[in-house]
């Protein structure tokens, strides 16, 4: 079968590999329908998050055919079209039956800081990924929802991923009526929590980046004011001045290690691996929200240090909330928004590719060529 | 002093101001610790049987009930590997040595290609044909740095050398 290959750092191609077997009773193979490049991608392309092996293949955010189940998979059978969530969830320890399928201990066995999330270095459970023709999907009977009649693929797969983290996004910041919320980042996942943002009725949602292109985007997608920090002396000052000089109720870090904006955080984080990734976005989060203010991280970050003003947070009083997007939890109640038409996924949506055009695909992602937004495979 | 468990119910004053609603990651999950669990080490009944090496976080007792059987650790990556997970993820010793067997790895696949008779079209890997469609004049601009930086290096460090100055360290 034809599937993507990592090589190294900003080297990957489509090559034919063979197909996955069942492992494991509850695992099921599916035929790969549509499977998306997201932001969390970018961090292994670039070589930053440890433990990448090289023949990797990756893609987390996947929609598929059954074409084959283990001998205990009750929940779905062959032919059915399923949404499977990026995290890998077994339903039963700990902390699933607590409802933090993102943070599931009985699928990565290399490290228990992080859920199993497919195709996703080894650091996230060693798993292949959605972006080949055929992928196995384990605990069948758990993560994979059928799609539902009438929906489209292209909705559906945005709802693996970029749905559920943007709406856990403004979910974690604990929005209250009336509050004022700021989205670090125009990505598909800031574009998804700023609209989410209204759901739990914000007052007034600020979507900051650095390409106006999405910020254009943004501003008709998700209703809210947009500013580019290029243009900005100082974001956090901007901020404070925007908000009466308290600061944000409520700041959402939807960019993560691939962060721009200060040549320090890039070199130590993004260029030397001093730290997990370059954390300016978070950086300036803790400095324009609000004292006593919310805190929401999205953006991923890889398993060492990084360097935030952690004095502030304390000085501030401020509450910090993080996690993987708990994707099985969230899926009925997205599901409905889809339907109804509250949320509209495939809008997102700026390019459509063949799988065996794969390594153009992440450079125009990663390099925010040719106004790229979201970019579907179609293996 | 050695530590001692007490039961914290015996406290003057435990629990009197508890509030289960002010609880910051609520709605995220249904609060449970793990005291309160009936079964808190429950496993699902079937493991995967183990048929591929698997480097196991020593953060954790044993292997997950489900793992992803990609790319075992091989030849001199591999081995980093391996010597990195003596180590907890509390550690750089497991993190550093990690990142550079991905590093060493690259070097393994470029060869593991060339030994299957490939040559590896790192244009084409590194998606080039997008930049020189869409973002032609960054593209050449960086392509021609990278060639004048490196030619010139070339012709600094033999020079250099011709002079027999190759003990001194470069400044740059
Ligand atoms: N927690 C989760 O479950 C989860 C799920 C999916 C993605 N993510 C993470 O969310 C982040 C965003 O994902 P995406 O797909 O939208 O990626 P993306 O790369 O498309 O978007 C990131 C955006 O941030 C912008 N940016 C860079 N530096 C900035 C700064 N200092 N301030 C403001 N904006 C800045 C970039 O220009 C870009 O538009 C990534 O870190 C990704 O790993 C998390
Ligand atoms: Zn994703
Ligand atoms: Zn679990």
């Amino acid at each position: 079968m034809l599937a993507m290959d990592y090589r190294g750092p900003k080297r990957v191609r489509a090559v034919q590999k063979p197909m996955p077997e069942i492992k494991h009773p509850q695992d099921a193979i599916v035929k790969v329908l549509r499977t998306c490049i997201c932001g969390s991608d970018l961090h292994l392309y670039n070589g930053n998050v440890p433990d990448t092996r090289v023949g990797s293949t990756f893609g987390h955010e996947f929609v598929g055919e059954v074409v084959e189940v283990g001998s205990e998979v009750t929940k779905v059978k062959t032919g059915d079209r399923i949404i499977v969530p990026f995290n890998i969830a077994c339903g039963e320890c700990h902390f699933c039956r607590q409802g933090m399928f993102g943070n599931c201990h009985e699928s990565n066995t290399e490290a228990t800081a992080v859920g199993a999330i497919f195709g996703y270095s080894h650091t996230a459970g060693g798993f292949d990924g959605g972006q080949a023709e055929y992928a196995r999907v384990p605990y069948a009977n758990v993560g994979p929802t059928i799609i539902p009649e009438g929906m489209d693929l292209d909705d559906a797969v945005l709802l693996t991923d970029v749905v559920p983290t943007g709406y856990q996004a403004a979910e974690m910041a604990g929005i209250q009526t009336g509050d004022t919320v700021v989205v670090f980042g125009a990505g598909p996942i800031g574009i998804m929590a700023a609209r989410c943002a209204w759901l739990f009725g914000a007052g007034r949602v600020i979507i900051i980046d650095q390409e106006d292109y999405r910020l254009e985007f943004a501003r008709g997608y998700s209703y809210c004011e947009a500013y580019n920090f290029k243009e900005m002396d100082d974001p956090v000052v901007f901020i404070k001045k925007i908000t009466d000089w308290m600061g944000a109720d409520v700041v959402i870090d939807a960019v993560g290690a691939e962060a721009a904006g200060n040549a320090m955080q890039t070199i130590t984080g993004r260029k030397l691996l001093l730290q997990a990734g370059s954390a300016t976005a978070l950086h300036w989060a803790i400095n324009s929200v609000k004292k006593g203010g919310v805190v929401s991280i999205v953006g991923v970050y890889g398993p060492t240090d990084n360097l935030i003003p952690i004095g502030n947070v304390l000085n501030k009083g401020l509450t910090i909330r993080g996690n993987q997007a708990s994707v099985k939890r969230l899926l009925p109640r997205l599901i409905e928004h889809v339907q109804n038409g509250i949320i509209n996924p495939k809008g997102l949506i700026t390019h459509r590719i063949p799988l065996a055009e794969v390594a153009d695909g992440y450079r125009m992602f990663s390099a925010k060529l040719d106004n790229c937004i979201k970019t579907v495979m179609i293996p | 002093m050695k530590n001692q468990t007490i039961d914290p119910k015996q406290i003057k004053g435990w629990g009197i101001d508890a509030d289960p609603k002010n609880d910051p990651t609520y709605p995220m999950r249904a609060r449970m610790n793990v005291g309160q669990d009936p079964d808190s080490k429950h496993r699902p009944a079937s493991l995967q049987p183990q048929d591929v090496e698997k480097l196991r976080s020593i953060e954790r007792p044993n292997v997950s009930a489900v793992f992803g059987t990609t790319i075992p650790p091989t030849g001199l990556s591999g081995l980093i590997r391996r010597a990195a997970f003596h180590y907890s993820e509390n550690r750089y010793r497991h993190w550093l040595p990690l990142i550079v067997a991905d590093r060493v790895q690259v070097v393994e696949g470029v060869l593991d290609d060339l030994v299957h008779g490939k040559v590896p079209n790192i244009f084409a890997e590194k998606g080039y044909a997008v930049e020189w469609k869409y973002n032609r004049t960054a593209f050449v601009t960086k392509m021609a740095t990278i060639a004048a930086l490196t030619t010139g290096a070339i012709i600094w460090f033999s020079s250099k050398s011709d002079k027999q100055e190759s003990r001194k360290r470069p400044r740059y």
